[in-house]
Formats: structure tokens, C-alpha cells, sequence
């Protein structure tokens, strides 16, 4: 059995899969030390499915805990920053562009040192070792506990961002460092800015780590422990420790797998439908499809990889006005049970017709009878409308596909979608989030530029799923497990040769 | 007119709209001048019906593959280098610098080179738009010589080539870049003040400010950026603005050939009646629907994002997408036969005819 824990800003959920699907989960409010909410979540839950702690083999965590660090400049380090470019990027120094109040956080130990590389492998100039070791005796002086390394086409080739930490080593042994050749994909500033982010959680990231831990040594669970990333895969909590912002944004990419695995279905819309907004997504191969763009984090560009994902102001609390053809973006939000008219309030909501209307069941039904069959209509083919236009832009493939409902506001629909085949509700939809943790598997993936050619074609794409797959594995997959999941060529213009940009990505299961 | 660190934005985004679907990103370059602007420096956008007629006009810009410049970011000397490489050439220093193209990242790299060397920009291109090659210029059209050119990298290296054709500057620049690691810097063009007036297409940089003022703000002031874009172009040396198509992205077909990317797009109306297909070589070159041209080249063809319409790149674009594609009438300058040889259907191998968009 697998124990799935979402810690979120507001609640802690815990769910426990077997082999038929949940056992039991429960729902309680996360608390400030985080540990003691994740107990009770996991204890609750272990006494709700009467369940023999020895057959629990693994516990899956998803956590916002470090994206709402970073949006409160809260638990941050300095940090001590390193560019691997001279002479080239000096016109964008690092944290060009950053917020001033997360600049003041993170210090002004930066240094740009001569090094990097260029598109295809050859170095731009030598890495300046002397003015890294001076980097490392400023950032000794300086009292800085963790750094940050990012050379110039780093995917291509790690080697000096490797000798860097080396030096850095050497001249401040305990020193934590982050190297941009771990957090993936082309583009210097957005890959930069991850990598100084997560040098700057670091600390946070030993203290969390080590109450997930202490909270299953309290439970006297000793099986093994993952954290889950935003790609909806897995990562080991000690890569965590190293890679918290790897992390961010796990939330919508768990609710999303969750509701795959709930309702049995791969290729798929997803609603995930909250108080203020639906978050609308899509599956392929029960993965989100990701984002293109640049994913903004408490005002900085990363790099890092998170589901494309639509937010609509359509949630359980959306105002319902103009007699029923306006309804949303503006909700009650938290305050749902108080000012909704179902729960005594003077307030219309959506969750009031869908009460009013007979399709849902919270509340008291009477207190909504004065709704007019007239707003019912007209707010109910408004809420239609909002669903169909924006899963309508989020489907990028023609062809029917189901759309799955999940979240607190799914209750609010009980209508057909036309943009969809059909639609599907899937049970324990409120803990999706969970149950989405439980059932991840682990990753890799290969990122290289290459010049292909039809003759070269398959041994390259070959050597990719293999390096992809290696990495899956050393993640922690099962080999038999594995399958590439992802394959994306993109040709890179105005260069000889046909270079083109390849990443490959295989996910395999975790042994149970 | 002093730019301001709030223009930048503005500016790049109308430098994306004219670079119809092309021109390479101008987010590098935009935030290299916002750089220069906090660290308090000046850049004067000055009209070329004002400048004197005897001042010299370097222009500059960089070229090459701009998935190279996310990666490696220039140093910001570059450009510089080139300029003076081509005032060596003439025994003369610059009075100001001007972009070649002001569509995409090009209308950029002029704005970081008067901040760095204190002179001014002119407010004027010789494109117009984006276009892939050198020679595509109203400047070359007009008898501007392209070389001296200066042309650099981050590391100092520095090239000068002197040619008399203007094909051969661009095959031999090009040559150069590759070398230099995929992106290079470069100056071409010195002309004095009476040929900008005579040969460049003006006002396009505080053209591509309103543009984008227009697209960024018009939400904000409750304003359709659609019709305003429709209202405003006019009034400018860009003769018509329209929407000629709406509807969503339902295949994007796109590969590498010789260095471009090559491809089509096709969008489907909402109700499904009709397609409108667009071919592009890094810029978008003709919208067909059926048998009929909606808009071809050196006419602009932009696709915007139909809720925003912010501009949307070849690379970006996507299935699912729902769009709403704007052509723009260019100029009296670039409608000329001289011009239409250059940078008209026939120079980009399309059997059909120029018909002005009206």
C-alpha cells in the first residue's frame, strides 16, 4: 500500500492507495510546523481504513512549501552567485529584472567569471579557476553558506560547472551548492534564476525534508520516502534536500495525475474546479501537457517545467449576477459558508444554483427556493459557457476527448461540455491532489543539441531514450518499468547543419 | 524624444507585432536596455526629418540564431566593436546610430548602443518589418552601399568586410556568424543624414512604442486593441490595418532548410468553414485562403493571441492557439518595384503577384 500526503497552504490531506484504488483519506488543516499536521493526516487516515501499518511500503509528500516561501520571502538564504559566461552575457548581470525586495534577500555576492560554452561544445574561453576560488574566499568572508553555478550552454556540457563547485569547495568545505546543469533546459536567465532559487532554499529545504521525516519516524513507518516535482513525477526526499525547487508547482500537476488514476482514463481535459477558479489542463499518456512559456515565481522567470494550465474565474464561490448571465471572475473565495445563500448568506454563488437547481447537494435546498428557474438557467448556461470556451483553447489536438472534474467546485457541473466527448467525475475527486502523489512514478530525461540527419536519425534518438532511461533508472525506476513518454525536436534557425534542440523523457514505476 | 525604462516594454512588444512572426525575440535585448536605463543612462529617439543632412548614421544589429542568444547573452561590446570598425573604415566617428529592422530584437540592439556611447538614435529602419537577409534593406534599394561592415562576437573578435554587392555582404556575414559561435553583432549601412531622410522607412521605432502601447494598454483603458490597432495604423505611413482572419491553430508544419525555418500554419474559422493557411521563412510570407491571397509579403501578416492580441512568434505557435491574424499595409517606400524585387513575392520564391493590401 502507498500513503499520499498533499501539504497545502490551507489543509494537509492524506490518502492511502492499495491495489483496488483508496482505502480510506482524511482531510485536516495544515499546521505552522508542518510535521504534526502530516501525523495526524497519516494517523487519521491509518485508523479510518483499519490498516496494518507493516503493509505500507512507501509515502509519497507533495508540497507547496517552498513556491510559498519564495512568494513570501520567507526561510531564504543569500546566496552566492556564479556565472560561468566572460566575455560573454555581461549585459544582463544575474537578478537583472528580479523583484528589489527578493534582490535585498538574496545579496549581491555575484560574481561573472571567465568561462561557458558554445552551441556546439567548443568553450567560449577557459574557466577562469582563479577567479572562482576568489569567488569562493568572498563568499567565505562573507559568512555565505550556499551558492549558485550556471555556465553557459551547461546542458550541453557540465564539466566547468562541475570543476566550479570543486574550487568553491575548496575554499568553503561545507559549502552548499547549486549547479544550473541539474535544473535542465536552454535559456541562461530563466535557468540561472532556478538555480539561484533553490541555493537560496536550501536551508528550508534540510528543515522540511527532515520533518517528513520525523513525522513517519513518529508513525513508526521505516519505508522509503518521495517527494513529488512538477512534471507529476517522483523524486527521492534526499534529491529534494538538493532540488527543492524542483518542487514548485507539484499542486495542479498532482490533481491533474490524481484524477487520471481516479477515473482510469489517460488521454484527457481536466477541470480542476476550486472556490475562486478552474484550473483547466490536459493529459496525454496521463502526463499534463507542459507549459511553453516562461513560469513566473513571486516575480522571477525559472526555468523549471510546470503543466499548461489555464485559471478561469469559475469557482464553487463565483458571484452569480445580472440575473444569471454574469457570473464569476469574483467569488466569496474562503468565506463560501458564510455568505453563500445555501448556507444561510445573502449572497448568490454558483454552488447556490447548482443547489437551487437540484444537481447539487450541500447546504440547505430551502434556503434557495427564491432563485428564480429563470437565473438558474441563464447562470447555469453562462457557467457552460466559461467551461467550453476555455477547455475548447486548452485542447491541442482535434479529436474528442473526455474531460475529467475534480476539486471542491466539481459539484457544479452536471452538464454536458461541447468542446468534450463526455463528462467524468471521478469518486474521491476532493483528494485528488493525494492521491495524485501516491501513484506518481520517477523520471529522466535527455536534453541535447544535435545536427540530424536522415542517416543519423535513429542512432541519436536511440542514444537519448537510453541516457533518458538511464536516468529513470538512477531516479530510482524499475528498468522493466520504463517508457519514454516524451520525444521533441525542435530545429534551431539560421545555423548550418540542421541543429536541433532533442529531448527525450522516460518515466518508469517505482518498486513496491 | 528620451526613452523612458516604461517605454521598453511598450516598444518591444510593437517590435514583435512588426516583425511578423519573426525577428527573433526581443526580450534579451529589451532587458539589456532596461539595464543600461537603471544604471542611468540616456537614449535620445531623434526624427530623421531633423537631423542635419551632412551627420553620419551607422546602423546596427545582430544576427544569427536567436535560440544561440538565450544561451549566450552578448557582453554588450559587441555591437560597439562593430561600429567602430566601419568608422576606422571612414576616418569618421558616428553622430548616430539606427536600426536596420525594426521588427523583433533588432529594434533593440540601436537603443543599447546610444546608451553605451551617449549619441542618439534615428527614428527610422530600413525594413519596416522583419526580413531574414542583409540586403533586404530600403537602403540597399536606394543605393545605399551595405559595407564597410563591421561585424563582432563577445570575445573581440572583429571582421570588416568590403564588398560592392550587397548579396555578397550577407553570404559572407553569415559565413562569419557561424564562426563567431552563432550570433554576431554588426554595422552596415554608414550613410549621411540626407540619405536616412531619402531612403530609410521613418517613425517606425515610436511606431513600434505605440504599437505596443496600444496592445498593453488597451485592456486596461477598456478598449478593443483590435480596433484601436485598425484606427491608429492609418494615420501612420502604414497605409491599412485589418483583421483578415480569426479562428484556432489546428496544425503548425515547420522544418530547417539552409539555415531558415520553413513551415505553414493553418487556422480554422470557429465554425469551421473555412481555412486560412500561412507560409513562413522565418517571417510569414503570404495568408491564403482557398484560392485567394489575403495578405502577401512585404505586406505584414501578424498573428496575435485573439484575448490579448499579443503578437505570437513562429517558434510559439501551437496547436489550440485561437488567434486573430492582422495584415498591415507597409509603406509607399517598400510597395516600389525596386523594393518588390528585393523583398516581394519573387524574392522569396512565391509564383504570386504583389496586390497592396487595401
Amino acid at each position: 500500500m502507498k500513503v499520499g500526503v498533499d501539504v497545502g497552504g490551507t489543509n494537509t490531506d492524506a490518502v492511502i492507495i492499495g491495489e483496488s484504488g483508496v482505502i480510506s483519506w482524511k482531510k485536516t488543516p495544515t499546521t505552522e510546523d508542518v510535521y504534526s499536521g502530516i501525523v495526524t493526516a497519516i494517523s487519521d487516515a491509518i485508523e479510518a481504513g483499519d490498516v496494518d501499518i507493516g503493509k505500507i511500503d512507501c509515502v509519497m509528500i507533495g508540497t507547496t512549501q517552498f513556491t510559498n516561501a519564495v512568494i513570501e520571502r520567507r526561510a531564504l538564504l543569500p546566496v552566492g552567485i556564479v556565472r560561468l559566461a566572460l566575455p560573454a552575457a555581461s549585459a544582463i548581470p544575474p537578478l537583472t529584472d528580479w523583484p528589489v525586495d527578493l534582490v535585498e534577500v538574496i545579496g549581491s555576492n555575484v560574481h561573472q567569471v571567465g568561462g561557458g560554452y558554445e552551441f556546439d561544445g567548443q568553450e567560449i574561453a577557459p574557466l577562469d579557476e582563479l577567479a572562482v576560488a576568489e569567488a569562493g574566499r568572498s563568499m567565505r568572508r562573507s559568512g555565505i553558506e550556499t551558492a549558485a553555478v550556471t555556465s553557459v550552454f551547461a546542458p550541453i556540457n557540465r564539466a566547468m560547472e562541475d570543476r566550479a563547485a570543486e574550487i568553491l569547495r575548496n575554499e568553503v568545505p561545507d559549502i552548499r551548492i547549486s549547479l544550473s546543469s541539474d535544473l535542465g533546459q536552454f535559456g541562461l536567465l530563466p535557468r540561472e534564476n532556478s538555480t539561484i532559487i533553490n541555493a537560496s532554499l536550501s536551508a528550508l529545504a534540510s528543515r522540511v525534508v527532515d520533518a517528513f521525516k520525523r513525522a513517519l519516524r513518529n508513525l513508526g513507518l521505516d519505508v522509503p520516502l518521495f517527494i513529488s516535482q512538477n512534471d507529476g513525477t517522483l523524486m527521492r526526499a534526499d534529491a529534494v534536500e538538493r532540488y527543492p525547487v524542483l518542487t514548485f508547482a507539484s499542486g495542479p500537476t498532482n490533481s491533474m495525475r490524481g484524477a487520471v488514476h481516479l477515473a482510469g482514463i489517460t488521454d484527457a481535459m481536466v477541470v480542476d474546479i476550486g472556490g475562486t477558479t478552474s484550473d483547466i489542463g490536459m493529459l496525454r499518456n496521463g502526463f499534463p501537457r507542459q507549459s511553453t512559456h516562461f513560469v513566473d515565481v513571486g516575480g522571477v522567470k525559472t526555468n523549471f517545467r510546470m503543466p499548461d494550465i489555464l485559471a478561469v474565474g469559475l469557482g464553487g464561490g463565483s458571484l452569480v449576477r445580472d440575473g444569471g448571465d454574469r457570473v464569476g471572475p469574483d467569488s466569496v473565495g474562503y468565506q463560501l459558508t458564510k455568505r453563500a445563500v445555501c448556507f444561510g448568506g445573502d449572497t448568490i454563488t454558483a454552488t447556490d444554483i447548482a443547489v437551487a437547481g437540484g444537481w447539487a447537494d450541500v447546504g440547505d435546498a430551502s434556503l434557495v427556493k427564491s432563485i428564480s428557474r429563470d437565473i438558474i438557467a441563464r447562470a447555469r448556461e453562462r457557467m457552460r459557457e466559461i467551461l467550453d470556451v476555455n477547455v475548447e483553447r486548452m485542447k491541442t489536438e482535434a479529436g474528442d476527448l473526455p474531460l475529467l472534474v475534480v476539486g471542491g467546485g466539481s459539484i457544479l457541473v452536471d452538464w454536458p461540455v461541447r468542446s468534450v466527448s463526455n463528462v467524468v467525475r471521478p469518486d474521491y475527486s476532493s483528494v485528488a491532489n493525494a492521491v495524485g502523489a501516491a501513484i506518481a512514478q520517477v523520471s529522466g530525461e535527455c536534453e541535447r543539441v544535435l545536427s540530424i540527419t536522415e542517416t543519423n536519425r535513429n542512432s541519436i534518438l536511440d542514444d537519448a531514450r537510453d541516457e533518458a532511461r538511464q536516468n529513470a533508472i538512477d531516479a530510482g525506476a524499475l528498468p522493466e518499468s520504463i517508457e519514454i513518454i516524451e520525444v521533441e525536436q525542435i530545429p534551431i534557425s539560421y545555423l548550418p547543419g540542421n541543429p536541433t534542440r532533442l529531448r527525450v523523457k522516460a518515466v518508469g514505476d517505482l518498486p513496491v | 524624444m528620451k526613452l523612458k525604462i516604461e517605454d521598453v516594454d511598450n516598444l518591444c512588444t510593437g517590435a514583435s507585432f512588426l516583425g511578423a512572426g519573426g525577428g527573433g525575440d526581443p526580450y534579451i535585448g529589451g532587458l539589456m536596455v532596461k539595464q543600461a536605463l537603471a544604471d542611468g543612462a540616456r537614449i535620445d529617439i531623434v526624427d530623421p526629418d531633423i537631423i542635419d543632412d551632412d551627420s553620419l548614421i551607422i546602423p546596427t544589429a545582430m544576427m544569427g540564431a536567436p535560440t544561440v542568444l538565450l544561451e549566450k547573452i552578448p557582453s554588450g561590446e559587441e555591437a560597439i566593436r562593430a561600429l567602430r570598425a566601419v568608422e576606422t573604415q571612414l576616418g569618421r566617428t558616428a553622430d548616430a546610430t539606427m536600426p536596420t529592422e525594426v521588427g523583433g530584437i533588432n529594434s533593440t540592439i540601436p537603443l543599447f548602443v546610444a546608451a553605451k556611447l551617449g549619441i542618439p538614435v534615428v527614428d527610422a529602419d530600413g525594413q519596416g518589418r522583419a526580413f531574414p537577409e542583409l540586403q533586404m534593406e530600403t537602403f540597399a534599394i536606394n543605393g545605399i552601399k551595405g559595407t564597410p561592415l563591421g561585424i563582432s562576437d563577445e570575445k573581440g573578435d572583429v571582421a570588416t568586410v568590403l564588398t560592392g554587392d550587397n548579396h555578397r555582404m550577407e553570404k559572407i556575414a553569415r559565413g562569419i556568424t557561424i564562426r563567431f559561435g552563432g550570433t554576431a553583432y554588426f554595422a552596415n549601412y554608414p550613410m549621411s543624414g540626407a540619405d536616412v531622410k531619402r531612403t530609410a522607412v521613418k517613425h517606425t521605432l515610436s511606431l513600434a512604442r505605440s504599437i505596443g502601447e496600444i496592445i498593453l494598454m488597451s485592456r486596461q483603458r477598456k478598449m478593443d486593441p483590435f480596433e484601436e490597432l485598425e484606427t491608429f495604423l492609418p494615420t501612420t505611413s502604414y497605409s491599412v490595418a485589418r483583421r483578415i482572419f480569426e479562428g484556432k491553430v489546428v496544425d503548425v508544419d515547420r522544418k530547417t532548410e539552409g539555415g531558415f525555418t520553413l513551415g505553414n500554419v493553418t487556422i480554422r474559422q470557429h465554425d469551421r468553414r473555412s481555412d486560412c493557411i500561412i507560409s513562413f521563412q522565418n517571417e510569414n510570407l503570404v495568408a491564403r485562403s482557398g484560392e485567394a491571397v489575403l495578405a502577401i509579403v512585404p505586406d505584414i501578416i501578424a498573428v496575435l493571441d485573439a484575448e490579448t492580441a499579443l503578437p505570437i512568434t513562429n517558434e510559439t505557435l501551437r496547436y489550440g492557439q485561437r488567434v486573430i491574424v492582422m495584415a498591415v499595409g507597409v509603406p509607399e517606400v517598400m510597395r516600389t518595384p525596386d523594393a518588390l524585387q528585393q523583398f516581394g513575392p519573387s524574392a522569396f520564391g512565391l509564383p504570386d503577384v504583389f496586390v497592396p493590401l487595401s
